[in-house]
């Protein structure tokens, strides 16, 4: 299965979907040293995202997550890739300082935590395996 | 998005590495939000400086972006987390102030004046009407569109450097005539009085325009209102109801510029701004702490603390927190010497938001609404707002 979606920063990537219908807030939601999620309450609260295509609806909080992200990418603890409903500043950001491929405007639903998917941010497409 | 050949060539790299990131950033946002062309802006002030919010990683995009980025048009900066004079005797550790001065370094590399103050339009980084600029800071963002008419979408760091050093921003939000609409009418049915009088107004039509998912008000009700009054109701109203632009008939330049909001109306009356203002009082406070400057505090306002403090001694820990050629100001005129005869201290570059003091104080008073959502926030003190004379007394009692 291929869904169309809105190139926001370029790259193509496979990895394993990590999928929530929560909003990330990067500041203060997700560790950046461990790559964990650490928002109370979020529904992947305690999960690590490091290396994992991360597929959520829209990011949320502080425009201070956009150095979050990079901090993550220099870390070795970002995300492979990242799979927006809708993209925010915050995260387009984000993905551009750090050079993480990202894909908007696909419908989240679509994905499944576990599979292995194939993001292309230069075409602006997901690829479920 | 359209791009002229110049912009073209920044976004291929010909301007060099810091120049193409930057394009690559503002055509990116350009893109999401169906700009169709870029603007040139006049003025940016840029957010994220303190080494607190940053960390190293921040640090290093900064050193990156140094490396070959030089500003185009006139920028500052917002408050870093210290004073960069006086930041021993504010209780903030050596190894925090060497990684704070090297943030300040990396940004006066790129031709960045490193005013650090939230207040820009106090220090000559000021639009005139129908300017475009790229700010971000909310209260300035705030100020720029609403009491200068002045044009800016609320940016974050990343994008307002991006600014700096390309001198355009994708043209969009608010820089677009149909979207400085205002969508309701704020009907405000009671008097209305100081920083802190309108920090609470703010509160009360910010935690309104929430519920009602709107963003520009038009505000009635207001006779007069000072810069200073002003100042703190654009820092108030950002910070509850995510406000960019409000109209205020009388007061602001374009209320009567575009059709007055119909249907959608709400009012404010005296038991809203009560109900406000007791929000912004904890149970259970005990004041430790004094801050007055949120935003950055005017001439003005330093000499009024001047005058309620001469002849007297703080008991407790005031700060007063401004813009360094403010303080300079302050300096020349004497109100400086009077204030720190007192006991108080200047927080010059720095404020009670971003400096790192979480854990020195438990409870905080201040004149000023945002103060108390991010002293509650970010530093877990209590906090209790009051006017600029009970916060005065407060310190001396």
């Amino acid at each position: 299965m291929k869904l169309k979606g809105r190139k926001i920063y370029k790259g193509i990537t496979e990895g394993e979907a990590i999928v929530t219908e929560d909003g990330i807030s990067f500041y203060g939601g997700v560790d950046p040293d461990t790559g964990k999620v650490v928002e109370a309450g979020h529904e992947l609260e305690g999960q690590s995202i490091t290396g994992k295509i991360l597929v959520f609806p829209t990011g949320k909080g502080s425009t201070v997550g956009s150095y979050t992200l990079y901090r993550m990418k220099k870390n070795n603890t970002a995300p492979a890739a990242i799979v927006n409903k809708q993209i925010d500043t915050i995260i387009a950001v984000g993905c551009i300082i750090s050079e993480i491929p990202c894909v908007d405007k696909i419908d989240v639903n679509l994905i499944k935590t576990g599979q292995r998917i194939v993001v292309n941010g230069s075409e602006g497409t997901v690829e479920v395996k | 998005m359209k791009l002229t050949p110049e912009e073209q060539d920044m976004l291929d790299g010909k301007h060099g590495k810091a120049v193409r990131k930057s394009m690559e950033i503002l055509t990116t946002l350009g893109e999401i939000f169906d700009a169709e062309c870029m603007v040139d802006v006049c003025s940016v002030q840029i957010a994220g400086v303190s080494y607190a919010n940053l960390g190293e990683a921040g640090l290093e995009f900064l050193s990156e972006m140094a490396e070959d980025g030089k500003v185009k048009v006139l920028t500052t900066l917002n408050p870093a987390g210290m004073d960069r004079e006086n930041w021993q005797a504010l209780g903030i550790n050596e190894e925090f102030a060497k990684n704070q001065i090297r943030v300040i370094d990396a940004f006066a590399k790129m031709g960045i004046i490193t005013t650090c103050s939230c207040t820009p339009y106090f220090i000559g980084n000021v639009p005139h009407f129908g300017q475009h600029v790229g700010w971000a800071e909310s209260s300035a963002v705030c100020y720029a569109n609403s009491v200068i008419g002045a044009r800016t979408n609320r940016e974050g760091g990343p994008s307002a450097l991006a600014s700096a050093l390309t001198g355009k921003t994708p043209k969009y939000g608010y820089h677009l005539d149909e979207n400085r609409h205002s969508q309701v009418l704020a009907k405000v049915n009671t008097q209305v009085k100081g920083t802190d009088g309108f920090g609470v107004l703010g509160k009360a039509i910010g935690d309104r325009l929430i519920k009602l998912g709107k963003n520009v008000p038009f505000i009635t009700g207001i006779p007069y209102a000072t810069i200073e009054e002003l100042k703190s109701f654009c820092a108030s109203i950002a910070t509850y109801g995510g406000t960019a632009l409000f109209h205020m008939e009388g007061i602001t330049p374009e209320f009567d510029r575009y059709p007055k909001p119909t249907g959608n109306v709400f009012e404010i009356n005296q038991e809203d701004l009560e109900k406000a203002r007791f929000e912004l009082v904890d149970d259970g406070l005990e004041v430790d702490f004094v801050s007055i400057g949120c935003p950055h505090a005017s001439i003005n306002e330093i000499e009024k603390i001047a005058s309620l403090l001469k002849g007297k001694k703080v008991k407790k820990e005031f700060w007063i927190t401004t813009a360094r050629p403010i303080k300079r100001i302050a300096d020349e005129a004497g109100y400086s010497k009077i204030i720190e005869d007192a006991g108080a201290k200047f927080a010059a570059d720095t404020c009670c938001v971003v400096a790192p003091i979480k854990g020195h104080f438990k409870g905080m008073m201040v004149d000023s609404a945002k103060a108390c959502y991010y002293g509650r926030a970010t530093n877990k003190f209590k906090v209790k707002i009051g006017t600029i004379e009970e916060c005065v007394k407060e310190a001396t009692k």
